[in-house]
């Protein structure tokens, strides 16, 4: 592979870094964050909670499965987790053009630029992770050649709206009738959900889902503040009036606790990988988890009837919360993975039980 | 935590093996440290006297002792421990665990095994409850049917179809196994099998999936994690042990890895493991299709490379999850502020190579495989596969300088090399694409997953590049960066531009190094963190690469650093001692207020701890980086007689560029290796050494032997086929020696010395200040000379050796140490006959006998060492070796199991891997003690022997005797036979191996109705394929006990009629 053009990433501080292009020749900003995950970046790069993002992969060597094809499967890619790539800009370290796997379809590289998304490689992406770890994520910019561009906070805007479904779609034909809010929702969460005999009903997050009947509702995960979705906390507001089973994960987890009346807060620089450690609050019972956040709930603000559920056992930051009498939980981490651990995929059946005993309580 | 533990026994793992080595000084070590912390009192059983466990300050009490059921029970019944850890000594702790849980030994006394309860790690170790607790939870393993006899075995394989695989249960390092191809081989394999194990498992073959492991840790909570994942570069087929393997894996996507890692938690699971466990897999490179190969219960190699590997001490916290701790109770080690119950992230790779040492012995095959050869490895960091995979290549040791660029090797038939591997796989590789064969051939001939072959393709593809320029300042600056950042040293670069540089080699590698730093192509110092930079690190574990831009630390104060040069891999010759030696320099350094370095590669020590020293670079020792560091670090002073051959050899090179070297200058460090120079100095000072002559045609060696006569000792220059050191005893051996040798010449001669037999072999480990002798210890071998002093066993003190002996050494070693201006450690070893005193070998560095002189003198002689090298001012200790009332004796441990077709006698040319140390009241008990702790037992009831030359029939005499009286039936062959009746002691007569009669030795052996076996071959050479060779070899694949040495044979039989086991004393190192 030939070496690509040199080119930048700037921070919002001033400080450059220099390496080689890749993907396509765009220039392009956003925030800068970084990921320890050691695999899964198909997945990654088309989670929608990167949206406006410039993502850093501390791995230093990617692209070594290639990507995979185009599947379908129960109308969703069957590979990835959404229906395109949503991550701003890719900066990497040593970049593999010569991928070797036999699920693969196309190198990294290729894919990027299917997408017109830029990558830098050949950065000390251990350097800038120092950095961002110290004075906490930057907007910063790619520069392609001459190509200018203007530093761009995706936080200050309403992310979900732009990766939020147009218009209602309906998964699987189960007997469990699952509401999905679609703040940006990862696919294998609609997966877990279908494994377990339900029809899921994805709803843009600003619908109005007081019209919905449903056995349980799900909130996604999503990009960005939550606070600027605003929408998805008002249905909130009035389905936590309900006895319907709720279950959230990541955003969901934040707009959950808004809606009840917490506060939540900007992280440093958020938790990005595949292996923060919980831990089931008040138990022994600890779980390694995937998680992809910027903003976490502040405990100390949660209302009576709420609870910590999770803690983040290195800096005991929240990880989830339930109700005390209503079946109402989320988590600020993904059990779905896709990727990363799959150690707490069973908090889906206990979702799927809360909808159960629900429905059995109302025919009683 | 689980309170009521205040007493706990560790088992060890013993002495040094194939399969089973170094690692466990690490684990075993971390886990006391572990246990120590919660102010348990620690007890280890460990004969092995040159680790870093078995030193002061690790374990409370320490027994050398052998680790069997006889003596750890005894052990036991005196200490009354609460709990027994089973799991950080490998297969000896492991397999002497169970037996004494199975015999109820355990019960009786009280002791809980801590940790795994045996009935899992039993459920693992047998193949059969394996398989059966795998298909209890859905997890496929691999087709198999565990048999205990060979038509059993025969009537599975034709169920499962060949090719098949079998492997003996309870086994380690795949020791037992191997591939079968047909019925024929299956047959052989089987036998030899059985003699190791009581169950063999036989399995259909998956050659060529890729082969995967994951080291798992489970709490009593249940709360799980998977540490490491590690993939092999070699497919299924060779052990992992034989593998070079990268960690994490390379070629696996997210769902492969998780699904891997989600049935590992359902395992550990399963199981019931508390503590630690390693997983393998096969997975199919085409799907997602896996089978679980197996699971070890223990601390392995591999768990002390993952701990490596990602700064995870893996030993550390299984020993505390063994107390009852919960993972989140324990704190990471490295951030010091984040939980232990966490996945390590890495932002790097690890390769991980094994180091071989085959040339050593004739006959064995260089081809790898089910069943580990390797004695030592290398762990090289980086943050391309590129530059971690040459950097590797160059650790191990054997004159490769990277990937490429190396001397011409010649491959008689590259495709068969391919697909048959050798320990030069990686390079045949090189060979091929530097032909042109494509990745695809490639993969096809060698299974090996493209991936890792494009990455080496590019290596080439640099090389080419380079090779365009033909000076420095031709090569353009990205390609200089990319070389770099591919792992390119600047000695191959040099090779590139510098065609043809011819023996000025040194010169042109620093053009490139002052042009390189010119145009700031420089290595950055990056740290291991467990987390990928997410937390910051407490401590600094660190490594360099030229992927970066900026240092990880800061280097701001000169003068307070002192660089310890470590040992680099293990190999024969060169094994755990050298890191006892390192460890307790860098304590030293540490106690006396400097900052502490070390820079070592091999993940299986005490030295490469980053708890041990203040600054642990991991990374190579070669001049260039040891270079780099130093130009970073600016020391008060490098130390390098601590590691041994390598660190010795970067002596001058350093000097030249004003390095502060501390310690006896590099110069004299030279005159005492070259051995002209330290040649000329004896003469100088009037001291005898053996007649000698560097040769390099065939004339003037037979003019020289005329001269000196027979017997000689003849040593080329470099290694060939097989026939390196040798004694030759007449003409046609040494014609049929130089035959082998495939050119004798100026550029490759051959050095001959007179060998004088029958002479006793002393040694001198000392220490000296500024010249003057501050501490010593005379150590004298059982062995007379011929057998290399590494494989001796070795008495101390010197029991047998005149007075006036013992006080000639001691002047001799006054005259060289103020000659040579000595300030540091020195061995010197001399041959002593009648009241001759001549050197044979000086060595200004520490020396393998050091930690096992220092425990028994109980003076740690690198202590002072360190002390006087920093400056200090030292003390002449008070006691000296005249006031022990007890002996030590160190003996060796040989892997001649491992090495099909070696023929296992002693000889001048180094073979043992490890070794032994036991304490004594006297010389049988002593013996004794050490003797059992390599594998020797009290024969049961009948001893076969072949006493060779008439020299050893008569020394073995006074033995037979005793054998004889003591009730033992006694075998022997002939010629032996014949002379032990002309002396009244009965035997019965067997025919030799290739006679066509019985009573035959083979079938005897075979059918293990001898006991022992002492065979001692007729002169010193080596010779195959001899019926007395049929006789050596059958007794080590059979499992019978065998001495090739008529002074060692006798002792030993001295000894077991002398004192009954029973009469050997239980006393702890600390009760001497």
């Amino acid at each position: 592979m030939q070496k690509g053009r040199i080119i930048k990433l700037l921070l919002e501080d001033g400080k450059e870094f220099t390496g080689y292009s890749f993907g396509a020749g765009q220039s392009v900003s956003g925030e800068v964050v970084f990921n320890t995950a050691m695999t899964g970046y198909p997945e990654s790069l088309t989670d929608p909670s990167y949206n406006g993002q410039i993502l850093v992969l501390t791995y230093p060597i990617v692209g070594n499965y290639g990507v995979p094809g185009n599947m379908l499967e129960n109308n969703m890619y069957k590979y990835f987790e959404s229906y395109a790539l949503h991550i701003a800009g890719l900066i990497i370290s040593d970049y593999t053009d010569d991928y070797s796997h036999w699920n693969a379809n196309k190198s990294l590289g290729r894919w990027l630029e299917e997408f017109n998304v830029p990558g830098i490689y050949g950065i000390d992406t251990r350097e800038l992770t120092k950095i961002l770890r110290e004075k906490g994520t930057m907007i910063g910019k790619i520069i392609y050649d001459d190509q200018q561009v203007e530093f761009y906070n995706p936080n200050e805007e309403n992310l979900v709206q732009k990766v939020s479904t147009r218009e209602k779609n309906v998964f699987g034909n189960g007997s469990h009738h699952i509401l999905l809010i679609d703040c940006g929702v990862k696919y294998n969460i609609i997966r877990n959900l279908l494994t377990r005999n339900t029809t899921v009903t994805v709803v843009p997050y600003d619908w109005d889902i007081e019209k919905e009947q449903y056995d349980g509702l799900f909130v996604s995960n999503g990009p960005g503040n939550p606070k600027m979705c605003e929408a998805t906390i008002k249905s909130l507001r009035k389905a936590i009036e309900n006895d319907i089973p709720i279950y959230g994960i990541c955003l969901g987890n934040q707009l959950l606790a808004l809606a009840a009346g917490a506060d939540t807060y900007k992280l440093k620089y958020g938790h990005r990988s595949h292996n923060q450690p919980v831990i089931l609050h008040q138990s022994n019972k600890s779980f390694i988890t995937s998680q992809n956040h910027g903003y976490a709930i502040d405990n100390n603000t949660l209302p009576d009837c709420w609870e910590p559920w999770f803690i983040n056992l290195n800096d005991n930051t929240n990880e989830g919360m339930r109700h005390t009498d209503k079946p109402f939980f989320s988590t600020q981490f993904h059990p779905e993975a896709s990727g990363g651990p799959t150690d707490t995929e069973f908090l889906f059946d206990l979702f799927i039980e809360n909808v159960k005993k629900c429905k059995d309580r109302a025919i009683s | 935590m689980d309170k009521t533990i205040s007493k706990v026994i560790l088992l060890g793992s013993g002495a040094l093996k194939i399969g089973e080595a170094g690692e466990f000084d690490y684990s075993g070590s971390q886990a006391l440290k572990a246990l120590r912390e919660e102010g348990i009192r620690t007890i280890l059983i460990n004969p092995n006297i040159a680790t870093v466990q078995t030193s002061e300050g690790i374990a409370d009490i320490i027994y050398f002792l052998p680790v069997t059921p006889y003596f750890v029970e005894k052990i036991i019944r005196k200490e009354s421990p609460d709990g027994i850890l089973l799991s950080f000594g490998g297969q000896t702790a492991l397999n002497c665990g169970i037996e004494l849980y199975k015999s109820g030994v355990l019960d009786k006394y009280h002791v809980r095994v801590l940790g795994t309860p045996v009935q899992s790690i039993l459920d693992t170790e047998d193949r059969d409850l394996f398989v059966k607790k795998l298909n209890e939870i859905h997890v496929n393993s691999i087709q198999s049917e565990a048999v205990t006899n060979i038509d059993d075995a025969v009537i599975a394989a034709e169920k499962l179809g060949y090719p098949v695989i079998i492997r003996a249960a309870y086994a380690l390092g795949g020791q037992g196994s191997g591939f079968c191809n047909n019925e024929n081989e299956l047959g052989k394999m089987a036998e030899k099998a059985f003699s190791h194990s009581p169950q063999i498992l036989v399995e259909k073959s998956l050659k060529g999936w890729k082969e995967v492991e994951y080291e798992v840790v489970r709490d009593c909570y249940d709360n799980c994690i998977t540490v490491c994942n590690m993939e092999n570069f070699d497919p299924l087929g060779i052990h992992t042990g034989e593998s070079i393997v990268v960690a994490p894996s390379q070629t696996l996507t997210n769902s492969e890895y998780h699904y891997l890692r989600q049935l590992a938690i359902r395992i550990i699971r399963h199981l019931g493991i508390i503590g630690e466990c390693n997983i393998q897999y096969a997975l199919d490179p085409q799907s997602e299709d896996y089978r679980v190969i197996e699971v070890n219960a223990r601390l392995s190699r591999s768990s002390a490379l993952a701990s490596k590997a990602t700064g995870y001490p893996l030993a550390f916290v299984a020993a505390k999850l063994a107390l009852g701790y919960g993972l989140h109770e324990i704190k990471n080690s490295i951030t010091k502020s984040t939980s232990a119950f966490f996945e390590p992230a890495l932002d790097y790779i690890v390769c991980k190579l094994p180091r071989w040492d085959l040339n050593k012995f004739i006959g064995v095959s260089k081809l790898i495989g089910s069943s580990m050869k390797s004695v030592g490895e290398v762990m090289a960091i980086g943050r391309t596969f590129e530059e971690a995979i040459q950097k590797g290549i160059r650790m191990i040791g054997q004159g490769m300088h990277g990937f490429v660029n190396n001397r011409d090797l010649v491959f008689d038939d590259v495709e068969k090399e391919l697909s048959e591997p050798t320990d030069m796989r990686l390079l045949v590789i090189a060979e091929a694409l530097l032909k042109g064969y494509t990745v695809n051939r490639l993969f096809e001939l060698t299974r090996i997953d493209p991936w890792f072959l494009y990455k080496l393709q590019n290596i080439i593809r640099l090389k080419n590049d380079l090779e365009a320029f033909d000076i420095p300042e031709q090569i353009p600056y990205d390609l200089l960066k990319s070389a770099k950042v591919s792992g390119f040293s600047d000695f191959q670069i040099a090779r590139c531009i510098f065609k043809d540089a011819g023996t000025h080699m040194h010169e042109a590698m620093l053009k490139i190094r002052d042009y390189r730093r010119k145009v700031a192509v420089v290595p950055w110092v990056k740290q291991i963190d467990t987390l990928a930079a997410e937390y910051p690190a407490r401590t600094n574990y660190l490594y360099l690469t030229y992927s970066g831009s900026a240092h990880d630390i800061e280097y701001n104060d000169n003068n307070k650093s002192v660089i310890v040069l470590g040992s680099g891999a293990y190999r024969i010759g060169s094994s755990v001692e050298f890191d006892w030696c390192s460890v307790n320099a860098l304590n030293t350094i540490n106690k006396e207020g400097f900052r502490s370095v070390m820079i070592n590669y091999n993940p299986e020590t005490v030295s490469t701890d980053y708890d041990v020293c203040e600054r642990l670079y991991f990374d190579e020792l070669s001049f260039e980086r040891v270079m780099d560091i130093i130009e970073l670090e600016q020391p008060f002073g490098v130390v390098l007689s601590m590691g041994g051959q390598i660190p010795n050899n970067l002596a001058m090179r350093l000097y030249s560029q004003h390095v502060k070297v501390l310690g006896t200058s590099p110069v004299s460090i030279d005159n005492a290796e070259d051995r002209h120079k330290f040649s000329l100095l004896c003469d100088e000072l009037k001291i005898d050494q053996p007649k000698w002559k560097e040769l390099s045609t065939i004339r003037e060696i037979n003019d020289f032997v005329d001269d000196v006569g027979f017997p000689v000792l003849i040593r080329p220059s470099y290694v060939l086929s097989g026939a390196a050191m040798n004694v030759v005893s007449n003409r046609d051996e040494l014609e049929h020696y130089l035959s082998l040798a495939a050119k004798v010449s100026k550029q490759y001669p051959v050095v001959v010395s007179e060998f004088i037999e029958q002479a006793k072999e002393v040694e001198i480990d000392a220490v000296a200040n500024s010249g003057e002798l501050v501490a010593y210890a005379i150590s004298e071998h059982v062995e007379f000379a011929g057998v290399h002093s590494g494989d001796a066993t070795i008495i101390f003190p010197a029991q047998k050796i005149y007075f006036e002996t013992m006080r000639r050494i001691k002047r001799i070693s006054r005259l060289i140490a103020k000659a040579l201006n000595i300030t540091g450690p020195f061995n010197i070893q001399f041959l002593a006959k009648d009241n001759d005193i001549k050197v044979i070998e000086c060595n200004l560095r520490a020396s393998r006998s050091f930690p096992f002189v220092s425990k028994v003198l109980k003076v740690n002689l690198i202590e002072l060492a360190t002390e006087v090298m920093l400056g200090k001012e030292v003390e002449k200790p008070k006691k000296t070796a005249f006031d022990l009332d007890y002996i030590g004796i160190k003996a060796p441990q040989f892997s001649f199991s491992r090495l099909h077709k070696a023929d296992p006698i002693l000889g001048v040319d180094m073979a043992s891997t490890g070794e032994v140390g036991c304490i004594g009241e006297n010389f049988y008990e002593a013996i004794l003690k050490a003797m059992l702790s390599v594998g020797y037992t009290y024969p049961k009831k009948n001893i076969l022997l072949s006493t060779g030359p008439m020299r050893s029939k008569v020394e073995l005499i006074p033995g037979c005797k005793l054998l004889a009286d003591k009730g033992f039936n006694l075998f022997a062959t002939r010629g032996t036979a014949q002379f032990l009746e002309m002396n009244n002691i009965p035997c019965t007569t067997l025919y030799w191996p290739d006679e066509d009669k019985k009573p035959n030795t083979l079938d005897y052996l075979k059918n293990r109705i001898i006991d022992l076996v002492i065979n001692i071959p007729k002169d010193l050479s080596k010779v195959e394929l001899s019926n007395d060779y049929t006789i050596r070899r059958s007794a080590v694949d059979y499992n019978i006990p065998l001495i090739t040495n008529a002074r060692l044979a006798s002792a030993f039989l001295q000894a077991i009629c002398t004192i009954d086991i029973a009469e050997i004393t239980i006393k702890s190192w600390g009760e001497y």
